[in-house]
């Protein structure tokens, strides 16, 4: 497999959201807006793609009986390091995104390619297949975010679209979210059929 | 492929890991607590400077009172008093609402502003907007009656969001109640407070 076919594969074929279903709990919970959305994408990206190198990198070492809590560790590392950076250089997201930093560790994206990709092949390959289902999670997430900030707040990346007399609040509550994401499954499905 | 387990490498796998991580954390934490603390520090700086008159340094100070614990700011200029900020929370509609009060220093309210909150977008999320807080400003305790109008006080409630509405009031109610605490004693006047308990906020 060429290197561009991973990247596209988990974007597409593979993507984590609309495809494998994976995360499903922070995808929904996150994608109030579109901003928060693609922040929570980009943050489970840099966990993937660091977790994904370090784990093709000691995958060898391990004993198998003891991998998953050594995987456990490594990304419970990243996400730690991550939080502590984005709440001294970036509080305001922080404060946005905070109780869910946490639990990208529990993400099943990031152990499921670790399992399933990222101990079966080299260091190159699995950051690339990182960049993939990351950018496919990212985008998924943004789209999401995009349709029920649009339809639930009128706006778009905070800049006001619709005037606010017409804005279907459920869009922005958790049955919005189901019920976009249940459309753009489908969409999805169709488009790359 | 991984190589095959015994409880000799498998201990020792799990030792080396943690103890990288753990090393590795230790460091970045280091790094990083600096930038943190002053983060958080501008954060508070920040909500205190929304809620009071300027003032030049802020000390911060723990009050408990009626079995809940406040966090209570004392704003000086010159050594002289000019403010004091009290963090409330209560519960509203949709879980803790969390605000910030500011007093002058002859204990009428100056500014309230939302820390945190969780009410419901569109219709309880309003009480962070001027329509509503606003006319907090400036309220004298010992004048107006901290109650939604409903409920016979001298607040305009958000159209539906009484409960909302009435959590705010009671934050604001009880931080009068702690602010006249915190001011030295031949100044306090006795302010008269409309006591809303437990009841009112879980309707």
């Amino acid at each position: 497999m060429n290197k561009l076919q991973i990247i596209v594969r988990g974007i597409v074929k593979e993507n984590p959201t609309f495809v494998l279903l994976l995360g499903i709990c922070p995808t929904l919970a996150t994608t109030t807006s579109a901003l928060n959305g693609m922040s929570m994408g980009l943050a489970t990206m840099a966990v993937l793609i660091l977790s994904n190198m370090t784990i093709s990198a000691i995958a060898r070492f391990i004993p198998d009986k003891v991998r998953i809590p050594s995987y456990i560790v490594v990304i419970a590392t990243f996400v730690t390091l991550l939080q502590l950076l984005m709440q001294a250089y970036v509080p305001d997201i922080y404060a946005t995104l905070g109780l869910f930093i946490p639990l990208i560790v529990v993400n099943c994206i990031i152990l499921g390619r670790a399992e399933a990709f990222a101990n079966k092949n080299g260091v190159v390959d699995s950051a690339l297949d990182g960049v993939g289902i990351g950018l496919g999670f990212t985008l998924a997430l943004t789209l999401l975010g995009a349709v029920r900030e649009l339809l639930g707040g009128g706006s778009l990346f905070g800049w006001r679209i619709i005037p606010s007399d017409y804005n279907i609040l459920a869009f922005v509550l958790a049955p919005g979210a189901f019920i976009v994401l249940a459309y753009l499954i489908v969409a999805f499905k169709k488009l790359t059929k | 492929m991984a190589a095959k387990s015994s409880f000799l490498n498998m201990a020792l796998c799990l030792t080396l890991i943690c103890l990288v991580c753990s090393a590795l954390l230790g460091f970045v934490n280091t790094l990083t607590a600096e930038p943190i603390a002053k983060a958080q520090q501008q954060k508070t700086f920040n909500a205190l400077s929304a809620v009071l008159p300027s003032f030049e340094d802020a000390k911060e100070e723990a009050v408990s009172l009626d079995g809940q614990d406040y966090r209570c700011y004392i704003a000086t200029t010159d050594t002289l008093v000019s403010g004091y900020a009290v963090i409330s929370k209560v519960t509203g509609f949709g879980g803790t609402l969390e605000v910030m009060v500011g007093f002058d220093a002859e204990g009428k309210v100056w500014s309230t502003s939302v820390l945190s909150h969780s009410e419901t977008p569109g219709l309880g999320a309003k009480c962070t907007e001027p329509a509503f807080k606003d006319q907090f400003d400036h309220l004298d305790p010992a004048v107006k009656t901290l109650q939604v109008k409903k409920d016979g006080g001298d607040i305009d409630a958000i159209t539906a969001s009484t409960i909302t509405s009435r959590a705010y009031t009671l934050a604001v109610a009880n931080a009068c109640k702690v602010a006249a605490g915190l001011r030295p004693v031949e100044a306090a006047e006795p302010v008269e407070e409309p006591v809303m308990e437990g009841g009112a906020e879980n309707e």
